[in-house]
This record gives structure tokens, sequence and C-alpha cells, in this order.
């Protein structure tokens, strides 16, 4: 399969020098019932300081493919690099954004926030944390339990804990889908001005075409088993983009263009199982 | 109006309560203590007065002998009088108890904290384990005294076979709950195995380790009991047997008031390492 001829010819908002680099990766889990194609030569370049989104419906591969990109997963090929670094364990420049915040329920706040640090056998930078949480609104829950906290607080957490580290790329695998949808919206609009005042590299799974599409630069769209990128979309909408540019028909329109490219990638795929 | 959700506010983000507590067996130990009120203190205390003072009325009504059952004023009067008499029992008792528990623990617990990193292991070591957990441990204490004599040494190899599985398989449960994303996300900030188990593994198995210990000590007690009736001239559980021989029911009852305060201390003591250790999930 052709990847780059989908890719669009226009230019990324980000500057143009990869920051992340992944090349052929291929994945096969090895299962009772035999080996799964998780994923199959997906070859993709993150832009520096870029927003991207990988969308896609569930077992596409993109868990995988982040997971890999933290240095959490090995690759049966392929690789993936940071810089002119190999991934092949977990990175001190790269930070991951769980979902359902993954906080250790045994912690209060301050103590989750310092467990990275803990790790890395270093003294917690108060100051950095102390803004951190008041930047999202968490000043005065330090010494709270992530059982006492809401769903949307929770997660907040979970992003000081990983910024705390001050790490270049930030890879979130979908960290607000289990959230309601008004605090999704928040959680957004918190995530793009944190993203505007930092320029990290941003790595986003979701499979909320809407919440792609709000949040990236580009929007990766990939198919099912063996998870494979379909297409890649520029998301030019000015920034900051406030919530209620998601009614809007130039909008709604890109949400159905990558609905319909995904529909149709789903119906040869489930075809495929059948013969 | 269903009476069980009147007063309740409906909070659907948190887990019913006690629903998630059916799959940590003794867990629920560490809520059963929680929030009394000072009316069910009242109740409790109130209760306890009517129990003992009616059954000392009733004992004088009804004028039973001592040696059938004492009252409890003679209970305590006997706890009182033979108290000289009694402590080195209870010193005999409490070291037996607390050395075997610690061996017995020590072992279980690091035999559960190895054992679970491997699955083959575990599922060959368990069978035994088990087999050491049901049968009683008190069936052996005959043979260990023929081999180790009269003297503590049978009495707390006894207590570390009763105690040392018990702690092993809970613990083993604790560790057994592996959340593969608490490990990912460790793992991403660059854990070493060993950090992974000492900010992730051990905290998580903390509840479970914890009502291992409580459950093994209490069997560790019942243990330590018995093997001092089965033989020896000293203890608590000796202590039971010669004043039961001599008919002397109050100082009888004096020991099982002193075995009952062992008991509850023991719970009361890991109630409270729990509420600090493992108050996170209750």
């Amino acid at each position: 399969m052709d990847h780059s001829a989908t890719v669009s010819q226009l230019r990324p908002v980000a500057s143009a020098r990869p920051k992340m680099v992944v090349r052929e990766a291929t994945k096969f889990y090895e299962t009772k019932s035999g080996a799964v194609h998780a994923l199959d030569a997906v070859s993709l370049d993150v832009l520096e300081g870029e927003f991207l989104c990988i969308l896609g419906p569930s077992g596409c591969g993109k868990t995988t493919l982040l997971w890999s990109m933290a240095g959490l997963h090995d690759l049966s090929s392929g690789e993936i690099r940071l810089g002119d670094e190999r991934i092949a364990k977990p990175h001190p420049e790269i930070a991951m954004i769980f979902q359902d915040a993954n906080l250790l329920p045994w912690r209060n706040l301050s103590e989750n926030i310092a467990l990275p640090f803990e790790i890395k056998r270093q003294r917690p930078d108060r100051d950095r944390i102390a803004r951190l949480m008041a930047r999202v609104n968490l000043d005065g829950f330090e010494t709270k339990y992530p059982r006492e906290l809401s769903g949307g607080m929770q997660q907040r957490a979970s992003i000081v804990r990983s910024l705390a580290v001050n790490p270049s790329v930030l890879l979130m695998d979908e960290p607000f889908g289990a959230l309601d949808a008004f605090t999704r919206d928040e959680m957004n609009l918190l995530i793009q001005e944190i993203w505007m005042e930092t320029r990290k590299t941003i790595v986003f799974v979701t499979h909320s075409i809407s919440e792609a599409i709000f949040l990236a630069d580009r929007v990766v769209v990939m198919s099912v088993r063996p998870g494979r990128v379909a297409s890649i979309y520029n998301i030019d909408i000015p920034r900051p983009r406030p919530v209620h540019i998601q009614t809007r028909p130039d909008f709604i329109e890109r949400i159905l263009t990558i609905k319909a490219k995904i529909d149709h990638g789903r119906g040869a795929a489930i075809g495929v199982a059948i013969t | 109006m269903d009476k069980a959700l009147g007063g309740q506010i409906p909070e659907f983000n948190r887990k019913a309560a006690g629903a998630d507590k059916a799959d940590l067996g003794g867990m629920v130990a560490f809520s059963v203590g929680e929030h009394r009120s000072t009316l069910e203190v009242l109740v409790i205390v109130l209760v306890a007065v009517v129990i003992i003072g009616g059954s000392e009325l009733a004992l004088i009504a009804f004028n039973v002998p001592q040696y059938v059952l004492p009252r409890p004023s003679q209970i305590v009067t006997a706890l009182f009088t033979e108290w000289p008499n009694i402590w080195p029992h209870l010193l005999t008792t409490l070291y037996e108890l607390a050395v075997g528990f610690a061996i017995g623990g020590l072992i279980g617990f690091l035999l559960a904290a190895v054992i679970t990193q491997y699955p083959f292991v575990e599922k060959v070591v368990t069978p035994y384990i088990l087999l050491l957990v049901t049968t009683p441990m008190l069936a052996l204490v005959p043979l260990l005294i023929l081999r180790f004599g009269f003297g503590s040494e049978p009495r707390i190899i006894a207590v570390v076979l009763a105690s040392g599985p018990m702690v092993m398989i809970n613990s083993a449960t604790g560790f057994r709950r592996v959340d593969l994303a608490k490990i990912a996300l460790a793992r991403s900030f660059g854990a070493s195995t060993f950090q992974i188990f000492t900010k992730i593994r051990i905290p998580m198995a903390m509840p479970m380790i914890i009502v291992g210990l409580m459950v093994g000590s209490i069997f560790g007690l019942l243990t330590t009991i018995g093997a001092e009736m089965v033989g020896g001239a000293e203890g608590l559980g000796n202590r039971l047997t010669y004043y039961s021989a001599l008919i002397r029911m109050p100082q009888f009852f004096a020991i099982i008031l002193i075995l009952a305060i062992i008991g509850i201390s023991i719970y009361v003591f890991f109630f409270w390492v729990g509420r600090k250790w493992a108050s996170w999930e209750a």
C-alpha cells in the first residue's frame, strides 16, 4: 500500500523538522488463537511542535503505535526514532498520558506528581509543579486523594504529572475518552492552551472525529486489522479554536469527509475478514 | 419510594458501596467498624452490660454451682488473684506466637512476592500451599513434640506452618492483581523492575497482604494454644487443661478472657494498619 499518495500536499503548520519518525512499524501479538497483526508497516513523521491526532476505530492499533512510540512495546519490525535516537525503551524526553488519568489511588495528588521524580531519583521541581497546578486550577488540592476528585480533575493532575518532568514530546492515549461531553470540551480547551503555551510535540490518540479535528494540526486516520495509515488530513483552522466551531458547517463537513473514509475502510476490512 | 434509595444522593461516578469488595474477601473486615455513631457505641456497651450483668444475676438466681459456670465477678476476681501464676504463661504464649508469626509471615510474604513473578512456578507450588492452608497444622504437633521435645520449638514450628501459608496465599492474591496501565505508567518514566515492585506492586498488594497478616496471626494464635494443650507445661493453652483438670473454673475462664483480649487486640491492630496503609481501597 502506498501511504505517501494519500498524504495531503499542504505544508503543515508546525516547523517541517521531524521530531519523531516511525518507519515501517509492524507489530504482531502472539496469542493462544494465533498471531494478531496489530500494525502493518506504519510510517509516519511527527513534526517538531506539532499537534498530531491519530484517529481510528477500536482495534486499529493506535494504542499499540502510541505504546511503541513511548518505548513500552517492542516492534516486530521497523523502527521508531526520536531525533537520531532509536526508541527501544522509555525515553526521558517522552511522557505519556493514559486513559482514565491512571493516578495511583494510594497516593495523594502531590505524591502522585512526585512519582516520576522518585523514579528518576531527582528532587521534585516544587516551583514548576506549583505553577502547573495553578495553571490547571488544582492549587489547594495537593493533599486530596484521586477518589476524592472528579474525572476531569484527575486527568488534569495526570497532565501536571507528565508536564512536571518537562518532556518535549507528550503521547496521549485517549485521555478524555471516559469523561462526559462538557468536561471533555473543557479538557480539550485546556490541552489546546497548554500546547499553545508550551509548543510541545503532542501525539494524541482518540476515536472521536470531532475531538481529533478540534485539536490537531494533522489527523492521521488508521484502518482496522492490520493497523495501517489510511490517510492524513491537514486541519488549517486558526487557533485558538473555540468550542463552538464544532457546530460550524465547514467543521461538520470535515467530520463527514473523515467519517466516510473510516466507514469505507471498515467495510473493506470486514469484507476481507468474511472471505 | 424505594427505602434504600430514599435519602441517597445519586452518584453514578462512584462505585456502589461494597460493589468492588466481593472479590477482596477479608478486605470487608476493614469496613466493618467504620463510621460508628455515638448511638451505636452506646447500644453496643449497653448490650455488653446487659449480658454480663444478666448472666451474673441469673447464675445467682438459679444457684448455678461455680464448677458448672462461674459468675463474671468470680472470673474477674480469679484473673486478679491468679495473675502472678498466669503471666509467665502469657509471656510464653506471646513469645511463641510472635516468633512463629514473624518467621511464617516473612517467609509467606517473600514466597508470594517471588512466586507470583513466575506463573509456572506459581501453578506448581499453589496446590501444596493450599494443602498447608487447609490441613490443620495442630495435627503435626504430636510428631513435632517427638522430634523437638516439650519446649517452645515444636509450637513455634507449628505456628510458622499455620500462619506462613495463610500470609502467602493472601499476599499472592494481592500480587496477582496486576494493573498493566499502572506498570506501564511507572515504566514510561523509566522505572526499573525493582522500582515497579516497590512503587506499584507492593502498594497495590498491600490490602491483601494486611488481610493475610491478620488471618495468619489469628491462625497462629489458634495453633499456639492448641499446641500448648497437646503437651508441655507452659503457656496459656497448658493452663486451660491444667485448670479444667482441677475444676478451677473461674481461673479457666480467666484464661479464656485473656485469649479473647489477645485475639481482639490482633484484630484491632491490623484494622488500624489497614486503615493507615490500605484505606484507599475500602
